[in-house]
């Protein structure tokens, strides 16, 4: 056989709008999990410099709290820590060979729940900012 | 001797148009013929459509480099993607290739990337698509010519889960079938589907960045064996074995493209997650 042509990647990130349900929860999964494992040496790196005295503590908390961002950033966090917990559910569904033919209608519902409970901790979060 | 002048003449005559340039001549009236056919049909039809195929020939010097070819080809109700490729092969360029065969999904020669998804080109309304259609070959496979990819290892991870019903004895009699329970029958129903067509492996995430993952439809076939209760339990172990390596069931991550672009239905990521759990009820042990 002469030459072939290697095409590559060809359904790469460059195809987004044609992905499916279930790529989609793989991509946002594997997001999340990386955002929470950052999150999660974030927190013990602030942490554990603070933890020196309890007027340390109290003013790192204090300091962080203050910021708008850090306030923005938590509902974040707690949209990520959702959805990866929604999808989590999910996944263990799919393993255990549960409704995998409603799969998709489970993505759509870990979604729909991540943004209700995302929505409705802004008053906590944002609470006494403004 | 008066017939022998009369034909001298007659060839005579016929001499001072060559041979070769007759047939030219006749093959441009053909060709002229044909153009006007397609555009008569063309004129014809209530309603065209806009095909934008791959063409690639490591042959052919200005097809070395791939590009986009479009055709307009005329629609008809019932139209499949495979009757505007044949139209286009047949009435415009005889050097479009792509496999097909049997016309009517069961042959698994025609899986091709049509607007941006896996699937059989016979099977594929050309109503149900967005106009104009984007045919290319299969993702992630090497392009051999146009269309046609290199099949070779798709076929070569079939062949690894040993695609073949292997059980432990035989039924006394020569001529006697080798029941199944219909309960075990339509357990595997779905899996033995499979038409080889390697759309679920092309559109596979997992399998284009590792070339040893058996794929979906390995892995089905695997299941199609597994699963018979005819088969003895050492055949089993083995076929357990070959499933659980590395690059067996576990590299799925359950996208579920596989089950998307199936042509047959088959519940593919269904069948790898069932495996996964056999996998490891075989190697759990509590005592």
């Amino acid at each position: 056989m002469s030459s072939t042509y290697d095409r590559g990647t060809v359904e790469s990130f460059g195809r987004w709008q044609e992905f499916s349900a279930g790529m989609w929860a793989w991509i946002l999964h594997k997001f999340t999990g990386w955002i929470l494992i950052g999150y999660l040496f974030t927190h013990i790196a602030v942490l554990s410099t603070a933890t020196q005295s309890p007027e340390m503590y109290t003013d790192t908390l204090q300091g962080l709290e203050a910021l708008l961002v850090v306030r923005f950033l938590e509902i974040g966090l707690l949209a990520v820590a959702v959805f990866h917990i929604l999808n989590g559910i999910r996944l263990l569904m799919v393993d255990l060979g549960v409704g995998l033919e409603s799969q998709h209608k489970s993505f759509y519902a870990s979604l729909i729940l991540t943004a209700i409970i995302a929505l409705a901790s802004i008053p906590t979060f944002l609470g006494g900012m403004f | 001797m008066s017939t022998q002048v009369k034909e001298q003449t007659e060839v005579d005559e016929e001499e001072q148009v060559s041979p070769g340039e007759r047939r030219r001549e006749k093959k441009r009236q053909l060709q002229r013929e044909r153009e006007q056919e397609i555009l008569d049909a063309v004129d014809e039809a209530e309603q065209t459509v806009e095909l934008k195929i791959f063409r690639f020939d490591p042959e052919v010097a200005d097809k070395q480099e791939p590009r986009f070819d479009s055709f307009t080809v005329p629609f008809h109700r019932g139209m499949t993607v495979l009757d505007a490729l044949i139209f286009a092969r047949d009435k415009y360029d005889s050097s479009l290739t792509f496999r097909h065969s049997c016309r009517q999904a069961v042959c698994g020669s025609d899986a091709l990337f049509i607007n941006g998804r896996q699937r059989l080109a016979c099977k594929t309304q050309m109503g149900e698509l967005d106009w104009p259609v984007r045919v290319e070959p299969l993702p992630h496979q090497d392009v051999v010519k146009d269309l046609v990819v290199d099949m070779e290892h798709f076929y070569d991870q079939m062949h690894a889960v040993e695609p073949y019903f292997d059980p432990d004895e035989l039924p006394d009699g020569e001529l006697e079938a080798q029941t199944q329970s219909p309960e075990n029958r339509e357990k595997i129903k779905l899996s033995t589907r499979c038409i080889w067509c390697g759309a679920c492996m092309s559109s596979c995430n997992i399998a284009a960045g590792d070339n040893k993952y058996l794929g979906p439809a390995a892995i089905n076939k695997a299941y199609r064996f597994a699963m018979d209760e005819r088969e003895g339990s050492d055949k089993k172990a083995d076929r357990l074995r070959i499933i659980e390596q590395e690059h067996g069931v576990w590299r799925c991550q359950t996208q579920f493209s596989c089950t998307e672009v199936c042509p047959k239905d088959i519940p593919l990521t269904e069948h790898i997650q069932e495996l996964k759990r056999e996998a490891v009820k075989s190697n759990l042990k509590f005592w």
